[in-house]
């Protein structure tokens, strides 16, 4: 699998902090992959996303040590519109990313190839393929500033997908939708990264969803790396309550069970017969 | 020159082909029959030219069904219409045909003629405004407008002015509902309602600045500043006349006006 984002030793410093906010961090993207990152506030997952999306210096200053690299090219080297091109980056507030210049989901989701001057058909066929990958085709017509929460945020990310990025980060995307969107979203990104190859990063504090769709997770401490791995085995870490990082829901029934002295497996047996 | 799509190539949705007489003009020629309003009411004198204005406008907003709701805009000028009666009936300076003695006021002829005149102006500018505001989406003039140039920037800053004020009078309705609920007393005479309003001001504005910064990031990540002219899906129907019409209209009015203010022009 390819590599499709590469952070090594990445340090960012905010212009004017005194502090760095994010601290020689490295990880990598694999093409297809979904990596999963938590921690407590913070702990700098949101200074990660800007950082390895190419915001952070690029666009909002501030100091970078280390690289960057998407598709094997520096960050610092690209413009933002490259960078959007390769990397799509998708914010906690759905409300924000909507560019209440257009009246349809279609016209919302056809912004991002049509800043790039792309010939019409092309934009139509993107937008359409955009919203097919995230589900969402049925609201085409729709006025974008009149969805619900969940419908919303799908939006943002098929206005994002429409540039066929080669990977995407994700700030906290389901940070302000109900169970049902919350499902609506995690569903789409699975079906994303196994379909069209792009490599994920996710930002989520709800670990039940990383355990459903991430295959690595990386969990944040003060700017750091603090414990990092496939994500069954770093869900399971018992560190992750030290670091303020609720186990999945799984986890800790197993916990609970084991707590208790039943056998697990006998109990499950037990009660599927 | 941007480059539109083809009209089969679009769902109808995006297409939204305008009908009608006047909905069916360009954005434009609407725009700029709203500037030849209000050069022609304010700057033709005497009485053709607010009449006319008012006459074409009452017309635009029968062909165009808005006739109702531009009333209802209208209502929004009577204060200035108000204070524009009143202060020129009895207050007109060096006017000596007095209509009757109120007590220490005297209304003058002169000064009742100019503050009908200045009425009809008024009213005119504010019905024309109304009926291109009540005919013309937002995006469809900004679509036409970067079509012949304006850079998506202006468009968005057009754009998201426009946007921003049901956006701020939400989150400042949000803001006094959270403030409402830790105690804050926003009820009552105009002095307590004022001081309700200190607190929610802070919250209001860092908000908006807030929201300013991600969205700029968010279009950003969606390729916002590419070089280049980008792409325009829709495309409004214009024709040869009206493109003449703009500028006949717009010439003339301004060649008009300018003739009627240096005394070159009287008319009714």
């Amino acid at each position: 699998m390819s590599i499709r984002l590469a952070l090594e030793g990445a340090g960012y410093r905010y212009a004017g902090a005194a502090e760095p906010a994010l601290r020689n961090v490295s990880l990598q993207l694999l093409a297809g992959r979904v990596l999963g990152v938590v921690g407590p506030n913070e702990s700098g997952k949101s200074t990660l996303c800007l950082v390895a999306a190419g915001l952070a210096p690029g666009v909002i200053g501030g100091r970078l040590d280390g690289s960057v690299r998407i598709d094997g090219q520096a960050t610092t080297t690209m413009r933002p519109h490259e960078m959007a091109q390769r990397c799509g980056l998708l914010f906690e507030n759905a409300a924000t990313q909507l560019s209440h210049m257009t009246r349809t989901v279609f016209e919302e989701v056809s912004l991002g190839p049509c800043n790039l001057g792309m010939p019409p058909a092309e934009v139509v066929a993107r937008v359409r393929w955009a919203l097919g990958v995230v589900g969402i085709e049925a609201l085409a017509g729709r006025d974008p500033t009149r969805l619900s929460g969940g419908q919303s945020q799908l939006v943002a990310l098929a206005s994002v997908l429409a540039l066929r990025p080669g990977c995407l980060i994700l700030d906290e995307p389901t940070s302000e939708l109900d169970p049902g969107g919350t499902r609506l979203v995690a569903l789409a990104l699975a079906r994303i990264a196994r379909e069209t190859g792009v490599a994920i990063m996710v930002v989520e504090h709800k670990t039940d969803v990383l355990a459903e769709i991430a295959d690595e997770i990386v969990v944040m401490d003060r700017g750091a790396v603090a414990v990092a791995g496939p994500a069954a085995t770093v869900l399971a870490d018992p560190r992750l309550a030290d670091l303020g990082v609720d186990a999945p829901a799984r986890v800790r029934l197993e916990r609970a069970v084991k707590a208790s002295r039943l056998d697990w497996s006998a109990a499950l047996a037990g009660a599927l017969e | 020159m941007a480059v539109s799509a083809e009209p089969g190539l679009l769902p109808e949705y995006v297409r939204r082909m305008p009908d009608g007489r006047y909905r069916g003009l360009n954005p434009v020629t609407r725009l700029a029959l709203a500037a030849v309003a209000a050069i022609v009411a304010f700057g033709v004198r005497d009485w053709t030219g607010p009449v006319v204005v008012l006459g074409g406008v009452v017309l635009s907003g029968a062909t165009a069904g808005v006739l109702r709701k531009m009333a209802l805009f209208g209502l929004a000028t009577i204060p200035l219409v108000a204070s524009i009666l009143l202060v020129n009936t009895f207050f007109y300076p060096n006017a000596h045909d007095i209509i009757a003695r109120l007590g220490p006021l005297s209304p003058t002829w002169t000064g009742a003629t100019a503050a009908l005149q200045a009425t009809l102006r008024v009213v005119a500018f504010g019905l024309s405004a109304a009926l291109f505001a009540l005919t013309t989406p937002m995006d469809d003039l900004l679509v036409e407008l970067e079509r012949r140039g304006l850079g998506r920037r202006g468009a968005f800053v057009v754009g998201s002015a426009l946007g921003a004020i049901p956006r701020m009078a939400e989150r400042a309705r949000e803001v006094t509902d959270a403030q409402r609920a830790r105690g804050l007393d926003t009820e009552g005479g105009p002095w307590r309602r004022f001081k309700g309003l200190v607190p929610l001001v802070g919250p209001v504005v860092l908000g908006a600045l807030g929201e300013v910064e991600e969205r700029t990031m968010a279009l950003e990540a969606r390729a916002f500043t590419a070089p280049g002219r980008p792409t325009l899906l829709r495309r409004l129907p214009d024709s040869n006349w009206q493109r003449a019409a703009r500028w006949t209209l717009l010439t003339g009015s301004m060649g008009l006006a300018g003739a009627s203010i240096a005394g070159l022009v009287r008319l009714p």
